[in-house]
């Protein structure tokens, strides 16, 4: 029990500690949270794209919608599960589980802070870009054991943006990867620290080099830096088949789509394997060149006033939230109908005040500091995806492919030979 | 490929070709895919049926099926007075029913051998370029939404409602309006017809470069919409293509203009015309459609001129002997009635020109050797309705 309790003063990762309770612990944290962030996408994803269409979206299930989630995974659920008729069984039972596993798999490196990951593998985003690409393989399982046209074309096509834009990704990571060893420090030379000149592929290693080297990889050897951020953004979007690269499974195109023929929990394990691929996809982009859970300018605004100033944060985020929450609740219709929509709506925004005040105790702080940052840049990447949905048009599949191998490929190796020269020099 | 009506296959996405040409076929792209676009599809504007031939993305052969909505409304014409035809009319083009019922109205005035009063003209006019608005409004919407655009469709389906109100607020309807009457208008508009008109001018008008700010300089709308579905000047000539698709050929015919009717001559507008005959040239020739549309309801709201609304006309419609081909320039292209009567107070004949029906034929041409993904874009912008298509 007290060996149980000594791993809280340690300063590594339950996987380098031995600690494998607290390991079990952690991939049960990640788990909830993770299921709850995808949920908590679903609702906002509507509401948000709702509000960029000048509609409201879902306003009824509860107050302003917040229980639709809860709604659609019940009604998935009691669906009957349809199984077509030719098609290969213990494939077509495989295909979600293999998606889901790959996609879960991969949260065990993100890190959410400097000791608050699963374990930190030496071969951290190896690891993470290797078992993304697994993911692959379950689309393909779906459209085969579908035994139908649509889905296998669908799953064709899918698969293959799958890999093209892992190339371009791979490309940038490499250039991320390199930065953490190369001598240039902060942007151009500005700062005192300097890399040492050993790489790595760790997660939480990458996101201390970018706090030993005083800059966040995104503006390290400006442009370098924000052009590969830019390709490994745009190619994970293509990663994940969302808008604006989502004609695989586009309504409105003749292919539906792998996920056709299945129908209840099985579709409801595919959605959410994407917005958990979506969800790490976007955390390697924020480990990698966002700077991870650091807040910002750690040594422009450094001292134990800024720390102090900006550990408040996590609180007053949730005492806005509240604040909005308990705003629109005094905006609600004044009819009896909306009793208990109000209430539920008050009883939501006590909960966030809540929150925020037990987030204002400074031991809580101290500990919830890392993760909040880490959160909010990920929240930002969700956001974006979700702006990028509402805006876009489609791409054509023939263009897409261009896109991946003409474009993207050449630029991602263009700026990985750039930074490489440009570091050495 | 009529061999596929004769036997009706179902919605599925293989015809059974392997049967026909024997059987040592032994995988499934040697052969070429019959795909059926079914009535039922989200992309085709209503209950077309496209039968496309394809050789694994690319479209060999396309033979659209229509009919679905046939509900034989020009032989309904001769069994009805010409007056109790005129609520048919709107139904056939539902997006554009003021224009179908203008067209209609001044066919059977030119047979009587009358003409509408000014202010009738003048009314007509704002209605009908108030309708060519609401039509480019829900087929922008529409068009962006099959290639991809999620969001402009709710933008200009929420600005069409302000048209659709003062619809409602003149004549009832907002869809299906039966607007105007043999010899000129039944109502007089309502007090503050004028404003309303222009309060909504100034209100669209940021509107349209809103819808243009989406879309026009977005690069992944650039590429869907360039050089796909070119249509050649002279085959929209030989065809009979009509409408802004044959403007942005690049020929420069707008009966408004060459034909004037209503009260068209005593407005000043541009004709807009394309250069390539792609897709992105007609969303440009429409965009700017209906900019001309609002300046000439500008011009004729600040010029109503007094007088009836209604024109002397007999209370039983009984024109002489005679066959009358009147054509107007419908949102969607040349609109013509061609009415022959027997002296009787039922037409003989009405035949309808709908402007979709012809320019529909342009399909195969125009998406000859593109990906599945352009039939969607190119079924899209040539802007069909199938009620006008199968009547």
């Amino acid at each position: 029990m007290q060996e149980f309790l000594n791993y809280l003063n340690s300063n590594v990762t339950p996987g380098q500690a031995g600690a494998y309770v607290w390991v079990v612990i952690y991939i049960l944290i990640i788990f909830a949270a993770v299921s709850l962030a995808v949920i908590a996408m679903n609702w906002l994803e509507r509401k948000i794209l709702a509000h960029m269409q000048v509609r409201l979206g879902p306003m009824r299930v509860g107050p302003h919608g917040l229980l639709q989630p809860i709604a659609d995974a019940v009604k998935l659920l009691i669906k009957e599960d349809i199984i077509p008729e030719g098609s290969d069984k213990l494939v077509f039972w495989m295909a979600p589980l293999v998606v889901v596993m790959t996609a879960f798999t991969t949260y065990i490196v993100i890190p959410f802070g400097p000791t608050h990951a699963v374990t930190d593998m030496n071969i951290g985003i190896l690891f993470m870009l290797g078992v993304a690409s697994l993911g692959t393989l379950g689309i393909i399982m779906a459209g085969w054991a579908s035994n139908s046209h649509y889905p296998l074309l669908g799953s064709l096509r899918s698969s293959a943006q799958m890999v093209s834009y892992e190339v371009a990704m791979g490309m940038a990571v490499v250039s991320a990867v390199l930065m953490t060893s190369l001598t240039g420090a902060g942007v151009y030379g500005i700062g005192s620290a300097t890399g040492d000149g050993i790489g790595t592929l760790s997660m939480i290693e990458i996101v201390r080099a970018q706090m030993n080297q005083q800059v966040w990889f995104a503006f390290k050897f400006f442009p370098l830096g924000l052009a590969a951020f830019g390709i490994f953004a745009i190619a994970m979007v293509a990663e994940t088949n969302r808008a604006p690269f989502d004609l695989p499974e586009a309504e409105s195109e003749l292919t539906a789509g792998f996920h056709t023929e299945y129908s209840g929990f099985r579709w409801s394990l595919f959605f959410l394997a994407e917005y958990a691929a979506m969800i790490a996809v976007s955390s390697i982009a924020v480990t990698l060149w966002l700077g991870g859970w650091l807040r910002p300018f750690p040594h422009w605004l450094s001292g134990d006033a800024w720390d102090t100033a900006f550990s408040f944060f996590p609180a007053l985020t949730f005492f806005v939230l509240a604040g909005m929450t308990l705003r629109t609740t005094l905006r609600m219709p004044k009819h009896p109908y909306f009793k208990i929509q109000k209430t539920g709506l008050a009883v939501f925004g006590l909960a966030l005040g809540a929150i925020g005040l037990v987030l204002l105790v400074p031991q809580v702080r101290d500990r919830v500091e890392d993760i909040y940052w880490f959160t909010v840049k990920v929240a930002a990447f969700m956001y974006l995806y979700i702006w990028y949905r509402g805006t876009f048009p489609r791409y054509r599949f023939d263009q897409l492919m261009k896109l991946g191998w003409k474009f993207m490929i050449p630029a991602g190796i263009g700026v990985l030979i750039a930074t490489a020269l440009v570091g050495v020099l | 490929m009529a061999d596929i009506l004769k036997s009706e296959q179902s919605a599925s996405s293989v015809e059974h070709i392997e049967a026909e040409k024997g059987a040592d076929q032994p995988f499934l792209d040697a052969t070429e895919l019959i795909l059926n676009m079914g009535p039922q599809h989200p992309s085709t504007h209503g209950v077309l049926r496209v039968i496309l031939k394809l050789d694994g993305e690319k479209v060999l052969n396309t033979e659209c099926v229509i009919g679905y909505l046939h509900r034989g409304v020009e032989k309904i014409a001769e069994n009805r007075t010409y007056a109790m035809f005129n609520p048919y009319v709107d139904r056939m083009d539902y997006v554009a029913a003021v224009s179908n019922g203008l067209g209609y109205c001044e066919a059977v005035e030119k047979l009587l051998n009358m003409e509408a009063p000014p202010r009738a003209q003048w009314v007509r006019t704002i209605l009908t370029e108030l309708n060519r608005i609401a039509s480019h409004q829900l087929w922008l919407g529409t068009h962006a939404l099959d290639i991809g655009a999620i969001t402009p469709l709710f933008y200009t389906f929420r600005d069409r409602e302000e048209i659709l109100k003062i619809f409602e607020r003149y004549c009832g309807a907002r869809l299906t309006t039966h607007a105007f009457r043999i010899g000129g208008c039944q109502y007089e508009t309502y007090d503050g017809f004028e404003q309303d008109v222009k309060k909504f001018c100034d209100f669209v008008t940021p509107k349209v470069d809103e819808y243009e700010t989406l879309l026009t300089t977005n690069r992944i709308w650039l590429e869907r919409t360039k050089g796909v579905g070119v249509l050649k000047a002279q085959d929209c000539i030989d065809l009979g293509v009509t409408g802004p698709v044959l403007r942005a050929s690049g020929v420069k015919w707008d009966l408004r203009k060459a034909q004037p009717y209503a009260a068209y001559k005593n407005f000043e507008f541009d004709i807009p015309t394309g250069q390539n005959g792609d897709t992105y040239d007609r969303y440009i020739v429409r965009i700017a459609e209906m900019r001309q549309a609002l300046r000439i309801i500008r011009q004729a709201v600040d010029s109503i001129p007094e007088g009836p609304i209604m024109g002397k006309v007999p209370k039983v419609i009984k024109p002489p002997v005679g066959e009358i081909y009147h054509s107007i320039e419908a949102p969607k292209g040349e609109l013509g009635y061609f009415i022959v009567s027997d002296g009787s107070t039922q037409p003989y004949r009405v035949r309808v020109r709908p402007p979709s029906f012809v320019n529909l034929q342009a399909l195969s041409k125009m998406v000859d050797g593109a990906l599945v993904a352009d039939v969607v874009a190119v079924i899209g912008t040539l802007d069909i309705v199938l009620g006008e298509v199968d009547r």
